[in-house]
C-alpha cells in the first residue's frame, strides 16, 4: 500500500551475487558436454553442474524422479543444466548465453496421444505416473436400459498462473551453518524438505523463511524447491549470498503450468433426463516429471462426476508423461478440467433428451444421504435447486435467454446465457490430510499479546487476517492483541502446505483448538475466569508465564469421527466437506470479428459460514476472473515442447477492461467441523467460471464448443462448423 | 544485455517525491532500476519488464509511465512520484484508505503501480464513470481481485471526497 512491504527482490544481503540458470534448448536427449565459450571472464563465476551437488540429485517431492540439475539425459525443454552467479548481473547474462550445451536430440513426446500410444517410453515403464479406478454400480449393464447414450470428447489447455510477482529466492549456506533461504513461496515444508535432501544435511540444518509472496495459485507450491535447490548450491560453492530472480519470459516458459486435458463421457439416459450410466476417461498431461501429478489427477477424477447422483459411475484416469516442462499446481488442481468437460457434456445430454440444461441438472443432483461416484455419503444439507433458483432470479436467467433468442436472429453480435453447477471437495483429498498431520501452535506474552504458529503462507489470500479473526474470536481479545508469526521453518510448526482450499477450513480450526487449549491452560490453572477483560487476560498471561515459564499451546489435525477413505479401494470420504456452486454467465461475441465477452457473471455458493465477507467475496471474484481467462485468453502456444508466447504481451489474461460486473452471493450452512462454520473457499471458483462461459457462447450460437480457451479462431471455426 | 561501453555514464538531476535526486548512471539504463537500486526506492515493482503489467507505474512530470521502458536520461530535470510519496507521512492517501477499506488489494504487488494510476485517475477525473475508472486502469494487471474491489475502492474515493466539497 505504501511500498514498505518487502518481497525477496527488495532484499539484499553484504556480498551478495546474482544467480543464472543455462537450460536446455530442446525437448529430450543426452547431454554430452557443457562447454563454456565466448570473451567471458569465466574464472571470476561460480560454476555449478549436476557434480557439484552434496547430497541426492533431485527435488524432492512425491517421488524423487526429477533432478535438480540435469546430469545425462533433458528431458523437457527449459530442464536446468547448469547454474552461475557473478555480482554483475548484466555480464551474468551475457555468460549465460555464451554455454554451449551439446546434447544429441532424441525423439520427443508431446501429446496425450503419443505419449498413451507409448510412440517413445519417456518415463518409467509405460508414460504412466499414475491411474485411478473409480467403480460403481454396473456401467455395463446400464446401456441396454438406455434411452439415450451420448458421448462427447472435451479438452483444457495448459494454464499459467501469472503470479505479478515472478519467482524468486535468496539464500546462504555452508557446512557449518547449513542452509537458509528466503523466499516467494506457499508451502515452506515442501522446501525445507527437498533442501534437506539435496544436501544430506539434517532438517535442523535447513531453514526456510517466507517473504512477502506477490500472488501464487499453486505456482508457488513446488517450484519454489528448484529455485531455493539452484540459489542454495551456489551459495554452498561461492561462500556468498545468492539472489535468483526470474525474469517474466523465463518464468512463463521454465515453470509449472495447470494441466492440459482430455475427457471423454459417454453417458446412458433415460427419457425423462435420469442419469443411467456415466463412462468418464480423464487423462491429464503431466509434463516430464512426476512432481504433483498423481494429486492432482485425483481431485479431477473425483470432481469428473460432478454434484450429481448416478447409480453406475466408472472412471478411468490417468496422468502421462510428456517432454513438455512438468505441468503442477494452479488453483483447482485437476478440478477445472474435469469439470469443464461433465458440464459441457450436460448440455449435450439435456440436448438429445430434450430437455433444457437446468431441467436434466434438476434431476440429477445429489441430495443428503446420496453417493457420489467414490461412494462418499453426502451428509450435508446440500441445496442445489435451491441454488440455481437463486443464481436464475438473480442473473434474470429465464427472461434473458427468451430474449436473447428472439434477438439474435437479427443482430451480427449475438447474446447468450449459460450456467454451470459444481463442487469442490476443500482439503486436501482422500487420507492426505491424515499423512499430513499439521501441527499449529499458539503462545501468549506476558503483556497477554497471543502469537499464531503456524507454517501457512499469506500470498494476498487473508490467512493473516482469517487466522487473527479466528484466534482473537477462540480467545475474546481484540485483533489487534493477536498477531501472526513470520513462516519460518526454526519458529512455526509444519502445518502443512498452503494449497487445496485448506487454510481457513483445515488449518483455521487447529488455530481455534490450539486458542482454545491456551484459554484451558489458564483457567485450569485458576488465573483466568470466564467472562474476562482483555486486561485480565494479560494479568493471567503474565502470572502463568512467571509461574510456567512458557505459555504455549499446540493442536494436531485428527481426522473427524466417520470420516473413512480407503487408499486401496479408491473409494470413501474422499473430504471432510464440499463448497457448492451456481455460476451464471451472459456473454457477448461479435459474429464478424470473434470476439466474445463476458458481460455479466453471477456466482452463487456455499462455503459453510463466511467469516470474512470482504476476503471471501475477493476470493471470488479473482477466481472468476481467472476462470474468464482460463475459458477465453490464456492461451499456451507449444512447439516442440516449449511454450513460444512466454510475454504478457503475448499470453493474455483479463484487463479492467474485460472483466463484468462479477456478483457474489453466499448461501451460509455452518459446517460443525470448520472454524466458525467454516469450509474451503480459494479453488471453488476456477471450477465453474469456464463451462458457464462456452454454455453460454453455445446458447448465442448454438456451437458446440469442446475446447478451451476459445479464441476467436477456436470460436471461428466452430461456428463455420455449425453453419455446415 | 552488456549495455555498450560507451557512452559513459551521466549526472543526472532530478526531483522525486518532493526531494532533489541525483545520480550517476548510464543514459539508457531503466528508471526503474534507478529507483529501485541508487534511490532505494523498493515499492515500484518489475513484473513484466516490457511495459504490459503496471507494476513499475510512477508519475513523472505528473503522468502515468511505465518505468521499465524509461531510459534515465529521460528523468533529467523532471519531478517523479513513486507510491512512496503518495501518502502524507503516516497519513494515508484516500485512495490507499479506500483499498484497505474495499479490500482493493490481495497479494499487494500490483498494488503500488496500481495505487499510483488510481491516484492519477481521480485526479485527473475527480468524478470518473465505469468506463473512465477501466480505461483509467487498463494498464496494470492484477491477478488476484478480478479488479472488482479495486473499482469500488474507486467509487469510494470519488463519492467522499465529492461529499466534501
Amino acid at each position: 500500500m505504501t511500498g514498505r512491504a518487502r518481497y525477496v527482490d527488495d532484499f539484499t544481503l553484504p556480498g551478495m551475487l546474482f544467480g543464472a540458470t543455462v537450460r536446455s534448448p530442446i525437448a529430450r536427449g543426452l547431454l554430452r558436454q557443457v562447454h563454456f565459450e565466448g570473451d567471458i571472464p569465466w574464472k571470476e563465476f561460480t560454476i555449478i553442474t549436476a557434480k557439484d551437488i552434496p547430497g541426492k540429485n533431485c527435488v524432492a517431492l512425491i517421488q524423487e524422479d526429477q533432478p535438480c540439475l540435469a546430469a545425462h539425459f533433458v528431458n523437457h525443454p527449459e530442464e536446468p543444466v547448469v547454474l552461475l552467479a557473478h555480482a554483475d548481473k548484466c555480464l551474468l547474462e551475457e555468460a549465460r548465453r555464451a554455454v554451449r550445451l551439446e546434447i544429441e536430440p532424441l525423439p520427443a513426446i508431446l501429446t496425450i496421444e503419443d505419449s498413451l500410444a507409448r510412440k517413445q517410453v519417456v518415463w518409467g515403464e509405460d508414460n504412466l505416473f499414475k491411474s485411478f479406478n473409480v467403480d460403481k454400480g454396473d456401467v455395463d449393464g446400464a446401456w441396454t436400459s438406455a434411452d439415450f447414450i451420448v458421448e462427447g470428447e472435451y479438452s483444457t489447455g495448459a494454464q499459467e498462473q501469472l503470479y505479478i510477482e515472478p519467482q524468486g529466492m535468496i539464500a546462504t549456506a555452508n557446512p557449518r551453518n547449513g542452509v537458509t533461504v528466503w523466499g516467494s513461496l506457499q508451502c515452506p515444508y515442501y522446501v525445507h524438505k527437498a533442501l534437506a535432501v539435496l544436501f544430506g544435511l539434517p532438517k535442523e540444518k535447513v531453514r526456510v523463511i517466507q517473504m512477502e509472496t506477490g500472488g501464487g495459485f499453486g505456482g508457488k507450491e513446488e517450484y519454489p524447491s528448484m529455485l531455493a535447490c539452484h540459489a542454495a548450491l551456489l551459495a554452498w560453492k561461492s561462500g556468498r549470498p545468492i539472489k535468483i530472480v526470474y525474469d517474466r519470459a523465463e518464468d512463463m516458459v521454465a515453470t509449472t503450468k495447470r494441466h492440459p486435458s482430455r475427457t471423454r463421457h459417454r453417458t446412458a439416459v433415460t427419457r425423462d433426463g435420469k442419469l443411467l450410466a456415466m463412462d468418464i476417461e480423464f487423462i491429464l498431461d503431466g509434463g516430464a516429471y512426476l512432481t504433483l501429478s498423481p494429486v492432482v489427477l485425483s481431485r479431477g477424477t473425483i470432481h469428473s462426476a460432478g454434484p450429481y447422483s448416478c447409480p453406475n459411475v466408472r472412471i478411468r484416469s490417468s496422468a502421462v508423461a510428456t517432454n513438455a516442462p512438468p505441468h503442477g499446481a494452479f488453483r483447482g488442481f485437476g478440478a477445472p478440467q474435469s469439470v469443464f468437460a461433465l458440464e459441457r457434456h450436460l448440455d449435450q445430454v439435456a440436448k438429445a433428451v430434450g430437455l433444457t440444461p437446468d431441467e436434466l441438472r434438476r434431476r440429477n443432483f445429489v441430495r443428503e444421504g446420496e453417493t457420489l461416484a467414490i461412494g462418499q455419503v453426502i451428509r450435508e444439507k446440500v441445496d442445489m435447486p435451491h441454488m440455481m433458483k437463486r443464481a436464475f432470479k438473480l442473473s434474470d436467467y429465464y427472461a434473458k435467454r427468451r430474449r436473447f433468442a428472439e434477438e439474435n436472429l437479427r443482430r451480427r453480435v449475438k447474446k447468450g446465457i449459460g450456467f454451470s453447477t459444481f463442487l469442490h471437495g476443500a482439503g486436501f483429498t482422500g487420507s492426505g490430510e491424515e499423512y499430513l498431520a499439521s501441527v499449529v501452535g499458539v503462545e501468549a506474552t506476558p503483556e497477554g499479546h497471543v502469537r499464531v504458529l503456524a507454517a501457512s503462507t499469506e500470498i494476498g489470500q487473508g490467512t493473516n487476517t482469517i487466522f487473527t479473526q479466528i484466534a482473537a474470536d477462540a480467545l475474546a481479545l481484540d485483533y489487534d492483541q493477536v498477531e501472526i508469526a513470520q513462516p519460518d521453518t526454526a519458529n512455526v510448526p509444519n502445518s502443512g502446505p498452503t494449497v487445496a482450499s485448506r487454510t481457513s477450513m483445515i488449518v483455521g480450526k487447529l488455530v481455534e483448538s490450539a486458542a482454545l487449549e491456551l484459554k484451558r491452560m489458564l483457567t485450569d490453572s485458576g488465573f483466568l475466569q470466564e467472562g474476562y477483560t482483555p486486561a485480565e487476560f494479560a494479568g493471567a498471561c503474565a502470572r502463568y508465564i512467571r509461574k510456567f515459564g512458557l505459555l504455549r499451546s499446540t493442536s494436531q489435525y485428527t481426522p473427524p469421527a466417520g470420516v473413512h477413505w480407503d487408499d486401496e479401494k479408491y473409494q470413501g470420504d474422499a473430504y471432510g466437506a464440499y463448497a457448492w456452486g451456481v455460476y451464471v454467465a451472459e456473454v457477448s461475441l461479435d459474429t464478424l470479428t470473434y470476439e466474445t465477452r463476458v458481460e455479466d457473471f453471477v456466482a452463487v455458493q456455499e462455503v459453510g459460514r463466511v467469516i470474512h465477507p470482504v476476503l471471501a467475496a475477493g476470493q471470488i471474484e479473482g477466481g472468476v476472473a481467472q476462470g474468464i481467462g482460463y475459458a477465453l485468453y490464456e492461451n499456451v502456444v507449444w512447439q516442440e515442447g516449449r511454450m513460444v508466447n512466454g510475454q504478457m504481451t503475448n499470453y493474455i489474461i483479463p484487463t479492467s477492461m474485460d472483466v463484468p460486473p462479477i456478483r457474489v452471493y453466499f448461501e451460509e450452512v455452518p459446517y460443525e467441523r470448520g472454524p466458525a462454520g467454516a469450509k474451503g473457499i480459494g479453488e471453488l471458483p476456477l471450477d465453474g467460471t469456464a463451462p458457464a462461459i462456452v454454455n453460454a457462447i453455445e446458447n448465442a450460437t448454438g456451437a458446440n464448443i469442446t475446447r478451451i480457451p476459445v479464441t476467436p479462431e477456436v470460436l471461428m471455426e466452430a461456428l463455420e462448423d455449425a453453419l455446415a | 544485455m552488456r549495455l555498450p561501453e560507451t557512452p559513459q555514464e551521466t549526472r543526472i538531476q532530478c526531483t522525486v517525491n518532493g526531494r532533489a535526486a541525483r545520480f550517476h548512471v548510464h543514459p539508457m539504463a531503466r528508471l526503474l532500476d534507478v529507483l529501485r537500486e541508487q534511490l532505494k526506492l523498493t515499492g515500484t515493482k518489475e513484473g513484466c519488464g516490457e511495459g504490459e503489467c503496471g507494476a513499475c507505474s510512477i508519475e513523472l512530470n505528473g503522468k502515468l509511465v511505465n518505468s521499465c521502458l524509461v531510459p534515465a536520461l529521460h528523468a533529467e530535470g523532471t519531478t517523479i512520484r513513486t507510491v512512496e510519496g503518495v501518502a502524507d507521512g503516516e497519513r494515508l492517501h484516500a485512495v490507499q484508505e479506500a483499498f484497505i477499506a474495499c479490500g482493493g488489494a490481495q497479494c499487494g504487488i500490483c498494488t503500488p503501480g496500481m495505487i499510483l494510476a488510481a491516484v492519477n485517475l481521480v485526479e485527473r477525473h475527480p468524478r470518473p464513470n465505469e468506463a473512465e475508472i477501466r480505461e483509467g486502469l487498463s494498464g496494470n494487471l492484477c491477478r488476484c481481485t478480478g479488479y472488482i474491489k479495486i473499482f469500488a475502492a474507486i467509487v469510494r474515493v470519488c463519492q467522499k471526497t465529492g461529499s466534501n466539497q
